[in-house]
């Protein structure tokens, strides 16, 4: 087959088959300059942001500008929305309105009853009694299935930030089809997959996944017409450069106005585009100011996705993130580097737009990367604070060259893999449960196992880890089958018909576990070996605080006597979770991560053997605890390092915090400092650095003048926030992480 | 051989004392009495943690991939590190074994036997001369300034590679007429590859007020920009490299 729409591509077998990366790797223009070509913003590009900057300020005034009371969202459900009509070169609206947040019953219907009166605004009556009379919802189904047990662990905090009372999102749908092969050849596509399935005895799987294609094909369909609504036929291919980045925006807006997933990634667009920007270029068709036009554009409406999220939500995951994630650069299997002009492009939009925590801007590092690359991007870390890196040398091995990031660290093959998201388990609880028998040091309940607890003034190491992994077997079972009913729900109640119709048939499903206080529990561990831990008990004789006699060698000093105690822990819990049974014959995986509810649980949890006192946060990631690394930023993240990716294939989060002058005296050593501080750490295996450059006064002046800092960005775990939209708590625990600053 | 040092702390990310990556090591102990020293817990002699060389050179070696990828390597600075020169020299024999660069930054008012053979591994000695008037160097720092000037000698006869440093306090150090003469005086010396201009800061302040020490620069103002430009146009002429922190 070919298309007219494809003239001067190369042909491969993506002609045949909907395959992206064989279009990319047969078309792309690997890019090794630096950064002269770039563009400053159209005055259209200008105006329109100024315009939507306003909005963004009322909005922020106001908590949410604006809230759909009525209608839940769905991809027809509103029509076409505009800012100003004449200056938008990229159009599609979540809602009818800019910055208007829609409601998603399915996910249930609490929730967003909840999160509309936490602003001011009423449920309709109607909508409220559908959802409650009528049509089931994702949330009243996990919650008739849950255990007592399940239960019990999600009020103590051992297991939190689960996906039953919202979407679960980390699902990144190949939105590049649409543009590539337009609508109508997408769903011919499902339909002949679908009779593939016409077979002699239909099993509950089978039936299921025939469920499944139709619901994709009807919401391909809807996306046609949704197109339409704003003057586009998307059933053929994208032929131009505008087409190209437009038909992919409105297939990511598609998923964006059905599902509101914690994350709502985008994947690794920016090369593909790179690619009809090229022969546009090439043809005399478009110019740079043009391209860079639509990449400013484009992005301006990925930094205007919203969601409706309730309080306790933003407590987990502050600043109102929606994880549009984006992919830039890495190497192809092919030993040329993916990195394109529109790599740069994209970073650039930081500096036409401002910095800005949407969209995600992930780079992957390799230290095959071109150097010219690599220092702009070190410079871009340094003006803006606005980029993460992951290491491409690690995920590509594993993932091939064609995968993306969702949420924060999670890799995935664009089209070919989606994950079952799975919060996190707080391993420091876990310890205190280890020590006191199965009992919630907070809440004195019996949650755990009953095993008999330490009842020895001193803990003794050997004892502690016989009974921590005793609690850990329970744990691990816990929450796996807590997983399983969750998905299981979410399956049948808010399935993501137009993400999964953006995927092939056969994927691989993974059960995407986390641990919280991963250098909490290694420190306590480290303390209770190397030095004198005391136990002090309350009069119930729970153990309630801990005092600690001499030193021990802290996480994150890169000081193998603990740090192997970290990666004994992370291997452990995995090997544990390997054990147990997931939903649709999911992968377990396991992550590093806490987002920014490394507060949140620190609340949740009392005093700990390391010395960190109850209520007090965690550390974020697979950070060391603040203050605890003393020998600089290196041997830090060489802690880090050590932590095996392959017991944690859903990534190893680290945040990076450095005041400029410590990157050296000139911006010119900066850049080389940093780029060379990148290399030498994912050389040494790290998986994810986010790199924060400023001084700790910055921060400070910024919580007592937040509206001097509109857009001051800066890297938490895994994804990026306003620093002045953090509430009091978090900003302040920002502030007391570790600084380099030597 | 394993010999005992103190060590004040170490750094594993420096970007500010030599070219590159660099391993830091802060030694303990002092004789000078800098009045601007901002790190006035590393004078005393006894303080610190005690490393065998053994244990340091094991500690370095973890860090060489970060060296390697940005042409960095190892500086020794304190206190004054060549108060423990046999404790150094047996890390240099080693480092140099593997390759690693080696930088010692030093007032130059040790000299012994051993200093003159840790000098024969070192790469680059950054050398801290705080005031080219001897008078004025003696009050700020409380010895003499002679011997730091011989060992710049010393280091031009060696041909090893040298960065003046020079800190500009006013009030203390902004005597330009002796900024002149020492700038005149370094124009004869092709080791000195470049000089670094660093404006007095009070970071340290508050290490003397925890340490009960009488802080006698705290009505002192960091250097205004055009005398940082002044002291910078005096350094550079004949065509020496400045360079200024920021």
């Amino acid at each position: 087959m070919t298309k007219q729409e494809w003239y001067d591509f190369r042909p491969g077998s993506w002609m045949t088959d909907v395959n992206v990366r064989s279009f990319i790797q047969h078309n792309y223009t690997p890019y090794e300059g630096d950064e002269s070509f770039l563009v400053g913003p159209t005055s259209r590009t200008t105006e329109l942001w100024n315009k939507v900057m306003e909005l963004m300020k009322e909005e922020n005034r106001k908590g949410i500008l604006e809230a759909e009371t009525e209608k839940p969202s769905s991809i027809i459900a509103f029509g076409p929305g505009y800012v100003d009509k004449e200056k938008e070169m990229i159009v599609g609206f979540q809602t009818d309105k800019p910055l208007k947040r829609g409601i998603m019953p399915n996910g249930g219907i609490r929730v967003v009853k909840n999160a509309l009166a936490s602003y001011g605004y009423t449920l309709d009556k109607k909508t409220e009694e559908i959802y409650s009379e009528n049509r089931k919802t994702h949330n009243d189904g996990v919650f008739d299935a849950y255990t007592d047990a399940m239960k019990k662990a999600r009020h103590t905090g051992i297991i939190t930030g689960l996906p039953d009372a919202y979407g679960r999102g980390r699902i990144i749908g190949d939105y590049r089809r649409v543009a590539l092969y337009g609508v109508d050849f997408l769903i011919e596509e499902k339909l002949q997959e679908k009779k593939l399935l016409e077979i002699p005895i239909l099993e509950s799987p089978d039936i299921r996944l025939r469920e499944e294609i139709s619901e994709q094909i009807d919401s391909l369909k809807q996306l046609k017409v949704m197109a339409a609504s704003y003057g586009y036929d998307i059933g053929t291919s994208a032929k131009n450069s505008f087409e190209a980045t437009q038909w992919t925006y409105f297939a990511y807006l598609g998923a964006i106005k059905e599902q509101d997933g914690a994350a709502m990634s985008l994947g690794r667009v920016t090369t593909f585009l790179d690619i009809y920007y090229e022969r546009d270029l090439k043809n005399g068709l478009i110019t740079e100011e043009e391209v860079q036009e639509l990449m400013d554009q484009f992005v301006m409406k990925l930094r205007m996705v919203r969601f409706l999220r309730t309080p306790s939500y933003n407590d987990l995951f502050s600043g109102d993130p929606t994880w549009v994630t984006e992919s830039i650069g890495g190497m192809g299997l092919d030993g040329r580097t993916l990195v394109t002009k529109s790599s740069y492009r994209i970073l650039h939009t930081l500096y036409n737009l401002g910095p800005a925590p949407e969209p995600n801007l992930t780079v992957l590092w390799s230290v095959f990367l071109p150097d010219a690359f690599k220092k702009y991007c070190a410079k871009v870390s340094i003006d803006t604070s606005s980029i993460q890196y992951e290491s491409d040398d690690i995920m590509r091995d594993v993932w091939g060259d064609d995968y993306g990031i969702a949420c924060c660290v999670s890799a995935m093959r664009i089209g070919k893999q989606m994950q079952f998201f799975g919060a996190r388990a707080n391993l420091a609880k876990a310890l205190l449960y280890a020590i006191n028998g199965g009992k919630d040091e907070i809440y004195g309940e019996q949650v755990g196992p009953m095993f008999a607890p330490i009842t020895g003034d001193y803990l003794n190491y050997d004892e502690v880890m016989a009974k921590f992994d005793q609690t850990l077997d329970w744990l691990s079972e816990l929450y796996i089958n807590t997983l399983n009913v969750i998905h299981y729900m979410h399956d049948k109640y808010n399935y993501e018909r137009l993400q999964m119709a953006l995927h092939d048939i056969n994927i691989l499903r993974t059960e995407a576990c986390g641990i919280a206080g991963l250098s909490v529990v290694a420190d306590s561990l480290s303390a209770i070996k190397f030095a004198k831990v005391k136990v002090i008990r309350n009069e119930a004789g729970l153990a309630v605080d801990y005092e600690i006699e001499g030193e021990y060698p802290a996480y994150g000093n890169n000081d193998d006597r603990v740090d192997q105690i970290a990666i004994d822990i992370v291997e452990k819990f995995m090997n544990k979770l390997r054990k147990v049974k997931t939903y649709r014959n999911a992968k377990q995986t396991l992550s590093v991560l806490t987002i920014t509810s490394n507060v949140v649980y620190g609340k949740k949890t009392g005093s700990t053997p390391d010395g960190r006192k109850a209520g007090e946060p965690f550390a974020p990631g697979a950070n060391p605890m603040h203050g605890r690394d003393k020998k600089g930023a290196i041997a830090s993240m060489a802690s880090v390092a050590k932590l095996p990716y392959r017991h944690a294939e859903d990534g190893i989060s680290y945040t990076f915090s450095i005041v400029p002058k410590a990157l050296g005296k000139s911006m010119e050593e900066r850049k080389e400092n940093l780029k060379d501080l990148m290399d030498g750490f994912f050389h040494s295996k790290g998986h994810h650095i986010n790199v924060n450059v400023f001084d700790r006064e910055t921060l400070m002046d910024a919580m007592e003048h937040p509206e001097k800092y509109p857009q001051l960005t800066i890297r938490v775990s895994g994804y990026a926030v306003n620093f002045v939209k953090l509430n009091r708590e978090q900003q302040l625990d920002v502030i007391n992480r570790t600084f380099h600053e030597r | 051989m394993s010999v005992l040092g103190r060590i004040h702390s170490l750094e594993s990310f420096g970007t500010v004392d030599g070219p590159g990556i660099r391993f830091v090591v802060f030694l303990q102990g002092c004789p000078l009495r800098c009045r601007f020293c901002h790190n006035p817990d590393t004078w005393e002699v006894h303080k610190g943690n005690e490393y065998t060389s053994e244990q340091l050179y094991e500690e370095i070696l973890k860090y060489k991939s970060y060296m390697d990828f940005s042409g960095g390597g190892v500086t020794f600075t304190g206190g004054e590190p060549l108060l423990q020169a046999e404790f150094i020299l047996e890390i240099c024999k080693k480092l140099k074994k593997q390759g690693i660069s080696i930088a010692i930054d030093t007032s130059g008012f040790i000299w012994n036997d051993v200093v003159q053979e840790v000098l024969e591994y070192t790469d680059l000695v950054l050398l801290d001369i705080k005031n080219y008037d001897p008078i004025v160097y003696k009050e700020v720092t409380g010895v003499p300034l002679d011997p730091t000037l011989k060992l710049l000698d010393y280091l031009r006869e060696k041909k090893i590679n040298t960065w003046i440093r020079y800190v500009l306090v006013p009030g203390l150090t902004d005597n330009l007429n002796s900024v002149k003469e020492l700038s005149g005086h370094l124009d004869q010396y092709p080791n000195v590859e470049k000089i670094e201009l660093l404006p007095f800061h009070k970071m340290g302040e508050f290490k003397w007020k925890e340490m009960g020490l009488n802080y006698t620069l705290s009505d002192t103002k960091e250097p205004e920009k055009a005398l940082i430009e002044q002291a910078r146009s005096i350094f550079e002429t004949n065509g020496k490299k400045v360079s200024v922190s920021s």
